[in-house]
């Protein structure tokens, strides 16, 4: 990705070690490298999070406005992606230096998030035709340590999860206006529904095999890599009394992306897709316990806020 | 009596920044700064980075270099300070649509180049270029004085010399009981209520001024008074720094598990 120089020995050091399932930090090609999550540590954000993936560094906070709805779409609410690539993480991010990485991945939320089973956008609705709440999502990349992509979709999903939106009453008054009334206390607000929120998995392709969670030593040495965004499952965000009752959940793809001047073939690709969708339900599982663990400790006062003094 | 109430009304306008107390809005002294917290070394990647919060301002710093320098800012005498002043677009109350690239960052970077270049000693790397990039994630007043601040300790961290600790503070002025009674390190809602605000950046150790900054009016009488309050808040900062900087320093002895053979 950025300023990173290697030489032709050690590429073809990773590439045998992928080949032979081993990689130069230990792990099998199907291993995450430790993350850590925080939530609510912008205080003037509606919900944020921050995480870190090894050297990688994310931080999201999600504001809200209160705006008009689309008049093709009256009944549901807006979401805007914005992604800042800080000049902290390399100095070539500096001025608009970052732009073209920015763009590029703020796209591709946005592509995954587009589905209605992706992400419900009618919970944005104030009043129809009126009045929706707009989300913007705002990503900062404090550092790159490779694999942006999947860090972005955690912590994105992880500040809508901490995201509170206050109750607002509306209504119709005469000449088509429409009247909102806001509480005055803060807590009389609702959790957003984030069960289903996509999360990204990128693929590596290094020389015939695919490896999730690449360093940014291995992206260097892939050609091209595949992007997966699939849908999340809500059982793992709710806390649902019958378990049973829920449909049966099943992974959806929301986006798929390839990005490299390499190719595939459809068999790999095919494979690489699969790959994907099982890493991404294992992530989802471990992304969504661990926030209701917060939360509940949030809740019970127990909670420690680190920040960045760790 | 009577006559100097009137007179202090005449010359404060707005709301009341000191209780009947001598209290602040945010129950602070008049003397008293917010709470200084800070990590050095946070990230990795750069050559040198630090985070400081002073109450909820939270700032990120990141320096890289001395490296050499692009050919266009080369100088044959000194080393190039390049800054760069970012907001995240979530920092403030109302969102911001740019994190950087408008007027007031600018400023602030050529502000930051100021006050950095005169504490860095920069005769030592000619044709070089030292890059300090700052990235506040949360802004309640006095953002530049902790950029000036994690500067500061992401270029000890980065072991680039310098002269001395560059510490920034901010005062501004109030009325207690018609006495006058600067105040240290303003916060946003009490620069939002118009008072002066007057920033200093100063190096404490050697009593020098490196950049210093005023808004709104102030009668000269009592600027030697502000001015005072906001080089004790110098002062008192590079206190914390210096002890942050020890602390590091100690832990990274002990705590080293990193080997570079």
């Amino acid at each position: 990705m950025a300023g990173i120089l290697l030489s032709h020995t050690e590429k073809v050091y990773i590439t045998h070690g992928v080949k032979n399932e081993y990689r130069s930090d230990g792990r099998s090609n199907i291993d995450y490298r430790p993350m850590e999550l925080e939530t609510d540590v912008v205080s003037h954000a509606s919900g944020s999070a921050r995480l870190r993936l090894a050297n990688t560094d994310i931080l999201v906070g999600v504001k809200t406005e209160i705006d008009v709805p689309k008049p093709d779409k009256p009944g549901l609410g807006k979401i805007e992606f914005f992604v800042d690539c800080s000049a902290n993480a390399t100095p070539e991010f500096e001025g608009r230096g970052g732009e073209q990485l920015a763009n590029s991945i703020s796209n591709i939320m946005l592509r995954a998030y587009q589905s209605a089973q992706a992400f419900n956008l009618k919970q944005l609705c104030i009043f129809e035709g009126k009045q929706c709440w707009k989300l913007y999502i705002d990503i900062l990349i404090l550092e790159c340590g490779g694999n942006l992509c999947d860090a972005v979709s955690l912590a994105v999903k992880a500040a809508l999860f901490n995201t509170r939106i206050p109750f607002v009453k509306a209504a119709l008054m005469d000449g088509g206006n429409v009247d909102l009334q806001l509480s005055d206390d803060p807590f009389d607000s609702k959790w957003l529904d984030v069960g289903s929120a996509p999360l990204l998995v990128t693929l590596c392709r290094i020389g015939e095999k695919c490896v999730v969670d690449p360093t940014a030593e291995e992206e260097s040495c892939s050609l091209v890599s595949l992007i997966v965004g699939v849908t999340g499952n809500p059982k793992y965000y709710n806390d649902y009394e019958d378990e049973e009752e829920l449909p049966a959940f099943e992974a959806k793809c929301s986006v798929i992306s390839m990005h490299g001047p390499g190719s595939v073939s459809p068999q790999n690709l095919r494979d690489a897709i699969n790959q994907g969708i099982i890493a991404a339900v294992c992530l989802d599982e471990a992304l969504g316990k661990t926030l209701f663990r917060e939360r509940r400790d949030t809740e019970q006062f127990k909670r420690h806020s680190y920040g960045f003094l760790k | 009596m009577a006559t100097l109430r009137v007179m202090d009304s005449f010359l404060m306008p707005g709301p009341d920044l000191l209780s009947s107390q001598g209290l602040r809005l945010d129950g602070r002294r008049p003397n008293e700064l917010r709470r200084i917290r800070c990590k050095l070394g946070v990230f990795t990647q750069p050559d040198g980075s630090a985070y400081l919060e002073q109450g909820n301002t939270k700032v990120l710093a990141a320096v890289y270099g001395p490296h050499q320098a692009s050919k266009s800012k080369s100088s044959t005498e000194a080393v190039v300070v390049n800054c760069q002043y970012s907001m995240a677009t979530f920092s403030t109350g109302e969102r911001k649509n740019r994190p950087r690239g408008d007027r007031k960052s600018l400023e602030m970077s050529l502000h930051l180049r100021q006050a950095l270049t005169a504490a860095i000693k920069t005769e030592l790397y000619p044709r070089s270029q030292i890059d300090i990039y700052i990235e506040v994630l949360q802004a309640d007043g006095g953002a530049y004085c902790a950029s000036v601040n994690a500067a500061t300790l992401a270029l000890v961290d980065a072991g680039v010399p310098l002269r001395a600790y560059v510490c920034a503070c901010t005062a501004s002025m109030a009325w207690h009981g018609g006495s006058p009674a600067p105040l240290l390190d303003v916060g946003h809602v009490e620069e939002a209520a118009g008072g002066v605000v007057l920033t200093v950046a100063s190096l404490p150790s050697t009593g020098s001024i490196a950049l210093l900054e005023m808004s709104h009016r102030l009668h000269s009488d009592y600027f030697e008074n502000v001015l005072s309050r906001a080089l004790q808040g110098c002062r008192d900062i590079e206190v914390i720094l210096d002890k942050a900087v020890r602390d590091h320093l100690a832990e990274g002895w002990t705590k080293q598990d990193v080997v570079t053979v």
